[in-house]
């Protein structure tokens, strides 16, 4: 009888603390956004962020982008090549970065560069009780400093995503047009000619504004949520990654489904 | 102060950048530079069977991309396909007894509409109406016809 109550015991004391941590998330997310107007005031605040956040990604986010390209472009002129239809490189390489890859693959990056360090910088400032300092200056920590971190995270990765498939479909014209003789001319004429603004570029950025969103307040919301100790700033670090990691793939697919799914 | 300036450059580096790419995949890579969609005239044929027609697929006069077709619908008085045709307002000079065909783009590939320039001296406008069109070829229709054919052949 012992162990039965104690089952149902432990069972309801997970799902109510699931329950709390999911409303905790979304109370700081809340008054993350509100604290929109500090950014207004303090402009230098989000100008430092996107510069730990956006600037220090750049390098890896294109070369990942162009490296990621030129495999496309290997890859699809072998496939292609068994048809006949290596004049289609251009598009199949454009339309899988812009749709999916370019989001996906600069989100998931994201997440390894620049969330797991935004958790260990959140986290070490709540373990050094930084943040209590503040709170006991009356300055707001979360408008003053977590605020500025996620309007950075959201603004940085449409731009990074952006910059990754620009690499990656200049990736794939080295390849492909460089190295494996598809025609110059074939290769963007074809590109253009399916590649459609709205359908697949501005859904493309849609998708990398909310993957930015989600990134970057997983990412604070387990530092700032984090136990403070080595071992819980360990822990958070690596719940920032694998949730992160999961959230991008499981919207992605929701967002496709709903964008290109007709 | 200087460190701040260095930091606040490299951020407006950035964002150039960022926006750079924006409009490298607007104008590079998508649609945007060739197409201007929404500025031209709308004019209507009627086929008997449009194939696999579709909706943005190129209409060409003697090859070259004159506009696109913008609405497929069905009329259920005739059975005949409505296509709306949107050609560029640059192009307006097409006679309205103008030829509008069905065509593939090599065996398998996408279909498209092609115009054979008439020899009228009234031009098409909005609304204009196609009166020449010829239908798609439907690849089991032309194997049963030879195959009839073939039939018949045999039993004389």
């Amino acid at each position: 009888m012992r162990v039965i109550t104690d089952y149902f015991i432990n069972l309801g004391r997970k799902v109510i603390a699931a329950l709390e941590k999911t409303g905790r998330g979304h109370m700081l997310f809340l008054k993350m956004v509100a604290g929109f107007d500090e950014i207004l005031r303090r402009p230098s605040l989000l100008v430092r962020q996107l510069f730990y956040i956006g600037v220090l990604s750049v390098l890896l986010i294109s070369l990942s982008g162009f490296f990621v390209g030129m495999v496309l472009g290997l890859q699809g002129y072998y496939t292609l090549s068994q048809f006949g239809a290596e004049a289609s490189l251009g598009v199949m390489v454009a339309a899988s970065l812009v749709r999916e890859l370019g989001p996906v693959v600069t989100a998931l990056l994201f997440a390894g560069r620049a969330g797991s360090a935004l958790t260990a910088e959140i986290g070490l400032m709540k373990a050094t009780e930084q943040l209590s300092g503040l709170e006991m200056m009356a300055v707001n920590p979360v408008r003053r400093v977590l605020t500025p971190r996620m309007f950075g995270g959201v603004v940085s990765m449409p731009l990074l995503a952006a910059m990754f498939s620009m690499f990656g479909v200049l990736g794939g014209w080295f390849v492909g047009v460089g190295l494996l003789g598809v025609d110059d001319g074939t290769y963007w004429s074809q590109m253009q000619g399916k590649i459609d603004l709205h359908e697949d570029i501005y859904n493309g950025v849609i998708k990398s504004v909310v993957f930015g969103v989600v990134c970057t307040w997983i990412a604070l919301f387990e530092g700032y949520d984090s136990t403070p100790t080595s071992e819980g700033l360990s822990r958070a670090t690596t719940r920032t990654v694998v949730h992160s990691a999961f959230a991008i793939l499981g919207l992605d697919f929701i967002l496709t489904a709903m964008m290109f799914g007709e | 102060m200087t460190q701040s300036r260095n930091l606040e450059f490299m951020v407006g580096i950035f964002v150039a950048a960022g926006i750079v790419a924006l409009f490298f995949l607007a104008l590079q890579v998508s649609n945007l530079g060739t197409v201007s969609a929404g500025e031209g005239y709308n004019v209507e044929a009627r086929f008997d069977n449009i194939g696999g027609v579709k909706v943005k697929a190129p209409v060409t006069m003697a090859g070259v991309r004159v506009g696109q077709v913008t609405g497929i619908s069905f009329d259920k008085e005739t059975f005949e396909a409505v296509v709306t045709l949107n050609i560029d307002s640059q192009y307006d000079q097409i006679p309205d007894d103008t030829f509008a065909k069905i065509f593939t783009a090599g065996l398998l590939g996408e279909q498209y509409i092609g115009l054979d320039a008439g020899g009228s001296d009234v031009y098409l406008e909005e609304g204009s109406r196609l009166q020449l069109t010829q239908s798609a070829l439907v690849l089991e229709e032309v194997i049963g016809q030879f195959l009839f054919s073939k039939a018949q052949e045999g039993a004389e």
